[in-house]
């Protein structure tokens, strides 16, 4: 069950993504509408995180392509907004809460020129939308993870994106936190924003999420919740690994062949 | 000693000068460089480009036939930037791990190194004599040329990291995220990497093959101790460095049998030990101090409650105790009680009349308060985690002396002020 979208947010065309050759997913093909909040599904190893991280360019694919809002990455990256997942870094990194926000200014302020005015005010304003202006000057060893998390989230806010992918933000949040990241990103959807997040807790795809694109290694199912998210589908992506698939997978690695004949 | 302080610090021979202001310069660029090594956790790079520079520092001059400062460097850079190139393909293209690929990369240039050496070195080459300076470092024997090289190469470092501390200050945090935002992270990188490379070509003049990998780290792991802001801890890194230096050059200049690049790396291992031992919030020191306060706490609110259960027993809580009937509540060896007892007394929660202790009003209160909370948090193990209640004591024995008083409220508000304990002993709160 594949819904796809005319104009879309995202489109990911026929994407295969491979480990040392092992293939992690397989031609996946999707399309997310704009302003939808869009979840990740998945059991443990489907290659969720992959499919963000390869639509980022931090992974290089074995063929397809993704388009946001019709275009490659480099041309819209001023509209896209990456959010890590927390355990990524390290936060015993000598810097305050501000400093780690203004990072996402980075971009914007250019290379070689420093942090203005504006920049900080933006990083304060984002601040103040997590519920940590009172934490700026904060040293980020001393956060709770989900104070990390909202460090992290209002980092991407600074960069006023139109699309945002988001590694699982509500991983290791207490229940304050969660509330606020589904309230902002709520938020954010209904000014039109798009965002796409790595999500594992099943129970609340249905209160969080309009759309849901369901993984493992290959695409099982995107489409809108109330249409994809259904037990045969949930059973079908979480009922194990296709074993013929896995076992084509270690072949090809351990055979170092090609996704595709080039 | 005064004269000798005066001599040297009034830089009037041009020796001490040379000595003086290369030893500074080298241990200022590297400490600097290193800060952004260390937080990338990249430590061990330093050691392998400085092993790397040697195969480089021979080949140039088997090319060139001459010591010529420049050439050297040259030389030695593009071979110390090799090293990592290699180390990273490996790292990318092979099952081989980092730790592995660290160590093959610098043991197989340093081999070559100590081959072309000793092929020089048996050439017959007159020019060659203290090329092998480079293993062991040369600060004391510094000449004008050097120093000019140094100098330049200091100052490029200064400005590359002055032009790139925001993308550097990036990468070494979330290299994931500076790629999403479109700045090239690679080339970054490869900058990074190369003024590393300069700093230990320049480096190892000084202090030689094997310790430079000190000058590069050392600094920098010192001065994370003091703060926590990049740009303090890189100007402490660089202060750090600038005062070893001085130190080396001076400890070698008033006596002379000493090395002046070892005694660099010594003095910037003792500040590193120092600051280890004795820096504010992060050192050894403040930590056992730390704990000794907390173990106090505990035996004073032990105490207090041993008090408090006595004149629970007696239904007297004015009652006087020797120090017999308090080891009969809870077992205090001879000494904690002794010491105990006095600091209690010196803070004015308790009375001591005729070698009998009793509690004073504070005392009291705040023995009451320790059993309160000893019996809520077995009864909140109990109903809320499901313990048996012949498991709870241990836990609440410990949790009794941190809960804080918001959490108290809390506490006695989610069990609804309970009149009794999972044994059935009620729970005394305040009158």
């Amino acid at each position: 069950m594949i819904k796809n979208v005319d104009n879309p947010a995202l489109e990911i065309h026929d994407l295969t993504v491979s480990y040392d050759r092992k293939p992690v997913l397989w031609g996946v093909d999707l399309t997310v509408p704009e302003g939808s909040i869009a979840a990740i599904i998945g059991p443990n190893g489907a290659g969720k995180s992959t499919l963000i991280k390869s639509i980022m360019g931090l992974i290089d694919m074995s063929s397809g392509y993704n388009k946001i809002f019709g275009k490659d990455l480099n041309e819209v990256r001023q509209r896209v907004s990456y959010v890590p997942q927390k355990e990524s870094v390290d936060w015993d990194f000598p810097a305050s809460v501000l400093d780690i926000v203004m990072m996402g200014r980075y971009a914007a302020i250019g290379l070689f020129k420093r942090l203005r005015k504006a920049d900080k005010e933006a990083a304060l304003l984002a601040l103040e939308q997590v519920g940590m202006l009172a934490f700026k000057e904060r040293q980020i060893s001393q956060l709770s993870g989900g104070q990390q998390q909202r460090v992290f989230l209002a980092r991407a806010l600074t960069q006023q994106a139109d699309i945002y992918f988001m590694d699982e933000p509500f991983a290791g949040v207490d229940a304050a936190t969660e509330k606020t990241i589904i309230q902002l990103l709520k938020k954010l959807a209904s000014q039109g924003k798009t965002i796409i997040v790595v999500h594992h807790d099943l129970q609340s795809v249905t209160t969080y999420f309009d759309w849901v694109i369901m993984l493992n290694l290959r695409l099982v199912a995107s489409g809108p919740t109330e249409e994809v998210f259904i037990p045969k589908l949930i059973e079908e992506t979480y009922g194990g690994k296709l074993t013929l698939l896995t076992e084509v997978g270690e072949l090809m690695k351990k055979e170092q062949f090609p996704a595709r004949e080039k | 000693m005064k004269e000798l302080i005066i001599d040297f610090f009034s830089f009037s021979n041009p020796n001490i000068r040379y000595v003086v202001f290369g030893s500074m310069l080298l241990a200022v660029s590297s400490a600097i460089v290193g800060c952004f090594t260390f937080l990338k956790k990249k430590a061990l790079v330093g050691d392998v480009v400085s092993h790397a520079v040697l195969p480089g520092i021979c080949l140039s001059f088997i090319i060139s036939g001459t010591k010529d400062p420049f050439l050297l460097i040259i030389g030695a850079f593009i071979t110390g930037w090799l090293s990592i190139v290699v180390m990273d393909y490996i790292i990318q293209h092979s099952k081989i791990k980092e730790d592995t690929a660290t160590g093959l990369s610098l043991s197989v240039f340093f081999g070559i190194g100590i081959l072309l050496l000793t092929y020089i070195q048996h050439s017959g080459n007159a020019a060659q004599s203290g090329l092998d300076s480079f293993l062991f470092g040369k600060a004391a024997a510094l000449v004008g040329k050097d120093l000019l090289a140094f100098s330049l190469v200091a100052i490029l470092i200064l400005v590359v990291v002055f032009f790139f501390y925001k993308e550097f200050k990036l990468i070494s945090f979330d290299p994931a995220f500076a790629q999403s935002l479109g700045i090239p992270v690679k080339r970054i990188e490869l900058i990074l990497s190369s003024i590393t490379v300069m700093a230990v070509v320049t480096g190892i003049q000084a202090v030689g093959v094997v310790l430079m990998a000190a000058m590069l780290i050392t600094p920098a792991a010192a001065a994370r101790f003091w703060t926590d802001k990049l740009s303090i801890m890189i100007l402490s890194a660089a202060c750090i460095g600038a005062l070893s230096g001085l130190a080396g050059a001076f400890i070698s200049y008033a006596a002379p049998a000493m090395p002046t690049g070892p005694w660099i790396v010594m003095v910037v291992s003792l500040i590193a030990l120092f600051s280890f031992f004795f820096a504010p919030k992060k050192g050894i020191l403040i930590r056992i101090l730390k704990q000794r306060k907390i173990k106090r706490r505990l035996l004073e609110e032990n105490l207090l409650k041993s008090f408090y259960k006595i004149g629970e027993f007696h239904d007297d809580f004015e009652l006087a105790s020797s120090q017999v009937e308090i080891t009969e509540m809870r077992r205090f060896t001879p000494t904690q009680l002794r010491k105990g007892l006095v600091r209690l007394r010196r803070q004015g929660f308790i009375n001591k009349i005729d070698k009998r202790w009793s509690l004073t009003n504070e005392g009291y209160q705040k023995g009451q308060r320790v059993v309160r909370l000893h019996r809520l948090w077995e009864l909140y193990l109990t109903k809320y985690l499901r313990i048996a209640p012949d498991h709870v004591h241990e836990d609440a024995e410990n949790i009794e002396h941190i809960i804080t008083p918001e959490l108290e409220k809390k506490l006695e508000a989610l069990l609804e002020y309970p009149e009794y304990d999972p044994h059935q002993t009620e729970i005394p709160y305040r009158d």
